[in-house]
């Protein structure tokens, strides 16, 4: 049916898939770090943060992924030098999730932040007083009840972000838009194949949408009825 | 047995001191109410007891066990073992003027929160444990309920219940009914009553004379950082000796 392309185009899902989530792997990780800097207590620990969310926000994603995929190489091929190593190839797949995972993780510091304070400080308080050890006033009590107000803002940033993965086919790799794109000009059916990723797209997001849902049902427990 | 003694706590808060050396000493069986008016430094008092914040100079032994401080390098006192702190302040339960209950948890797990993760009790014995103490309180029914449902009377009884699910040396009540609309504070009261009645201990901040009056073995009332006067409720309110006392009295006895 399509013109014996479905098999790659499948690769190029598989592919585009695997960057989504690793990305929104790494830029949760950027985006609680990126938070806690934030609200740091030290000026040294907030600057570095304000930084990396007023500079990576400002920036356009494509440009961001130009420069971290050809910058970056330039500056490894310098560290090289200097070390007197071989050289090493920036892996176009790496440097697509770090780019997406790092614009994204600027994007979710700022989420994570207001979420954090969004959570009343007398109920840390009154985990303190009945002898939590930090770690537990932030595993039990902080953390669960941010997730609620981080949710949607979250679900929001992950949607733009699953759609900006299709940036990644410029650094050269095979992902669906790519592939899609390959096989509408041999095939002159363009429309076609551009039909099959949005498709793909599409389908992934309203996915996306149902499990945001069902989380967010989950960690609004205490809030709404609906929860129960 | 004397569960809890201060001795000379000072606090500032920048150039403003909010304390100037307040002691207090709680045998077994006492209730202490400390009244005074706002700003007076009541509320600080209590929080420094189990160091919600942190006094600059003071001793503080809680169950005969003095918390050991060290002075940091910044100059400021600190607490010189985390971990002697954590254990010490579950000797010490806290109801707090916004009940502070975990919003993400229901009644009973609220109750059983502590016990289970910081006390180390299995959750059979937490349940029970908190089961009884919901009925003490008479609040058994809402256990699945979860804080955003109920009154503000009903979530500091529930408070209330947390605190003595920890099965503490003393309890510290932070003005427990000065968020509730007057229509509940009643209820709160005749819990907190109930409780003196069966002897324990207790330090209450609060602005309730006739509660003060009437339930505790002792009155202190704070004025700008300095306990003004100290005494059995008798000799407090109906002998005042100093000025600032029978004008704060006769503001808040109408």
């Amino acid at each position: 049916m399509l013109h014996g392309y479905a098999a790659s185009l499948l690769d190029g899902a598989w592919l585009t898939f695997q960057v989504a989530v690793l990305s929104l792997v790494l830029a949760l990780m950027l985006g609680l770090a990126g938070a806690s800097a934030k609200l740091s207590k030290l000026r040294l620990v907030r600057a570095p943060a304000v930084a990396y969310t007023t500079i990576v926000r400002g920036i356009p994603d494509l440009l961001m992924m130009l420069l971290v995929f050809y910058g970056g190489q330039m500056l490894i091929n310098i560290a090289t030098d200097a070390l007197e190593w071989d050289y090493i190839d920036v892996n176009p797949f790496v440097a697509g999730i770090a780019t997406l995972g790092f614009i994204f993780g600027a994007y979710f510091t700022e989420t994570f932040r207001g979420a954090f304070l969004a959570v009343p400080a007398g109920q840390l308080e009154a985990g303190a007083a009945y002898g939590m050890s930090r770690w537990q006033v932030f595993s039990r009590i902080l953390f669960p009840q941010m997730l609620r107000h981080a949710l949607p803002g979250l679900g929001n940033n992950w949607q733009v972000m699953q759609k900006s993965t299709a940036l990644v086919s410029i650094i050269g790799l095979s992902d669906i838009t790519w592939l899609a794109d390959q096989a509408g000009r041999s095939t002159h059916q363009p429309f076609l194949f551009y039909a099959v990723v949005c498709a793909f797209y599409l389908g992934m997001t309203a996915l996306s949408s149902v499990v945001f849902n069902h989380l967010e049902r989950r960690y609004s427990v205490g809030v709404r009825r609906s929860a129960a | 047995m004397t569960q809890l003694t201060v001795e000379d706590l000072h606090k500032s808060y920048g150039d403003h001191e909010v304390l100037k050396g307040v002691s207090l000493s709680a045998e077994a069986g006492d209730v202490i109410s400390i009244i005074g008016s706002s700003g007076s430094g009541k509320s600080t008092f209590l929080r420094c007891i189990n160091f919600l914040e942190q006094p600059d100079a003071g001793r503080i032994h809680v169950a005969g066990e003095e918390i050991r401080l060290v002075r940091g390098g910044d100059g400021h006192l600190k607490v010189a073992d985390a971990k002697q702190l954590q254990r010490l302040r579950t000797r010490l339960a806290m109801v707090f003027q916004h009940f502070n209950l975990w919003a993400h948890m229901t009644v009973i797990e609220n109750v059983m929160e502590a016990p289970v993760h910081v006390l180390g009790l299995s959750k059979a014995e937490a349940r029970e444990r908190a089961e009884a103490y919901l009925d003490k309180v008479g609040i058994a029914r809402f256990r699945d309920a979860y804080p955003a449902h109920m009154s503000g009377g009903q979530q500091q009884r529930v408070a209330i219940a947390r605190a003595l699910a920890m099965e503490p040396a003393v309890l510290l009540f932070d003005e427990p009914t000065s968020a509730l609309d007057p229509e509940l504070v009643g209820e709160v009261l005749k819990v907190m009553r109930a409780l003196a009645e069966e002897g324990r201990t207790m330090v209450v901040v609060t602005h309730e004379m006739g509660f003060a009056r009437e339930v505790s073995s002792q009155v202190m009332f704070l004025h700008q950082g300095l306990a003004e006067e100290v005494g059995v409720p008798v000799d407090v309110f109906d002998h005042p000796r100093s000025e600032r006392l029978r004008q704060f009295l006769s503001g808040s006895l109408k």
